[in-house]
């Protein structure tokens, strides 16, 4: 027991940083790795099942999936594409600098990354005001109307797509939420000082989640808002 | 490939690379959508998520540089995923094939 505390030691490990059962910290850091992989494995299949109804419901009405795509605003949806992604860049930018121990830049790009996933969700709750002012809300007051005021195309079936739309946007929005929660913990903790080169798995994980969350958007960027948008006859 | 992370620190220049990369395609997926290519449309905008998943996750998560095990986990989650959502479409896309009730 002894020999090994001096090995730690000799390893340069913060002793607080490594648990008893570990034998040395890279093994307890390959051991965090691999287990929010596996739960993000678990998020896959949780996000899959949604992907999975949409294209069941897409392939059966895709008159109604396009028309009512129709009625999102695409630019609105590739800014906030573009904003996600940003964010994106700053999370890795932050792991980065934990990585090369500079406290200041890891606090800095945490709370850039803080701004951009708050602007997002900004954009997202406009996107969601918008569609319950103009009655896109599945339910009793639901109407899906195109441009020109007409009811939009198989309008019977529109509000399969709008469904779909606020459970998946909804999951993904959730996501975020727990992520900014998740930000707040790691940027006082930062400040701190508790992150350096030898120990910032936190910061790396938290890193592999907001990633996780910025892949599932690529693909509902383009399957919520980009059917059918030529304007060619359907 | 080292099997195992450590102090590995990837350039900055791979993530300023893969940003780049992704406002490009995230602006083409964008603007191709509006090109009528009747059913194609669909096939080029899954295409263009997909490179970008792929490099976000290679890239920005660090699988291109993590271990054997790991890669394999995030195999696991692609292979279950395909099997989940390609198994499932090929019955509902060619049940209406012999017209039979109960489609």
């Amino acid at each position: 027991m002894a020999s090994h505390t001096a090995d730690l030691e000799a390893s340069g490990a913060h002793a607080s940083n490594l648990q008893h059962h570990f034998e040395n910290p890279d093994q307890q850091k390959d051991a965090s790795t691999i287990g929010m992989w596996v739960f993000l494995v678990t998020e896959v299949m949780f996000f899959g099942g949604l992907f999975l109804a949409y294209f069941v419901y897409r392939q059966a009405y895709p008159a109604a999936f396009a028309a009512a795509s129709n009625n999102t605003d695409l630019w609105i949806g590739a800014v906030n594409t573009t904003v996600l992604i940003c964010s994106s860049l700053t999370m890795a930018l932050a792991v980065h600098s934990a990585a090369l121990g500079k406290k200041n830049l890891i606090v800095l790009f945490l709370i850039l990354t803080l701004i951009l996933g708050g602007t997002f969700l900004g954009v997202k709750a406009y996107e969601y005001h918008d569609k319950f002012v103009k009655h896109e809300v599945p339910g009793q007051n639901f109407d899906c109307r195109d441009e020109a005021g007409n009811p939009c195309v198989d309008a019977a079936h529109t509000p399969l797509f709008f469904a779909l739309y606020f459970g998946m946007t909804g999951l993904h929005a959730t996501h975020m939420i727990v992520g900014v929660g998740i930000i707040l913990f790691l940027i006082a903790q930062a400040r701190k000082g508790a992150y350096g080169p030898k120990w910032h798995t936190p910061v790396e994980l938290f890193g592999l989640y907001w990633h996780f969350v910025d892949i599932v958007w690529i693909f509902l960027f383009p399957l919520l808002y980009l059917i059918d948008r030529s304007g060619a006859p359907r | 490939m080292a099997d195992h992370t450590e102090h590995h620190v990837v350039p900055k220049k791979i993530y300023f690379a893969v940003f780049f990369a992704l406002i490009v395609l995230t602006w083409v997926t964008t603007l191709v959508s509006r090109v009528d290519l009747g059913k194609w449309n669909i096939f080029v905008a899954l295409a263009i998520a997909i490179i970008k998943a792929s490099i976000v996750a290679l890239f920005f998560m660090h699988v291109w540089y993590s271990t054997r095990l790991t890669k394999m986990i995030v195999m696991c989650a692609v292979f279950w995923l395909i099997l989940l959502l390609f198994i499932t479409m090929t019955d509902i896309w060619t049940r209406s094939w012999m017209g039979v009730p109960g489609r």
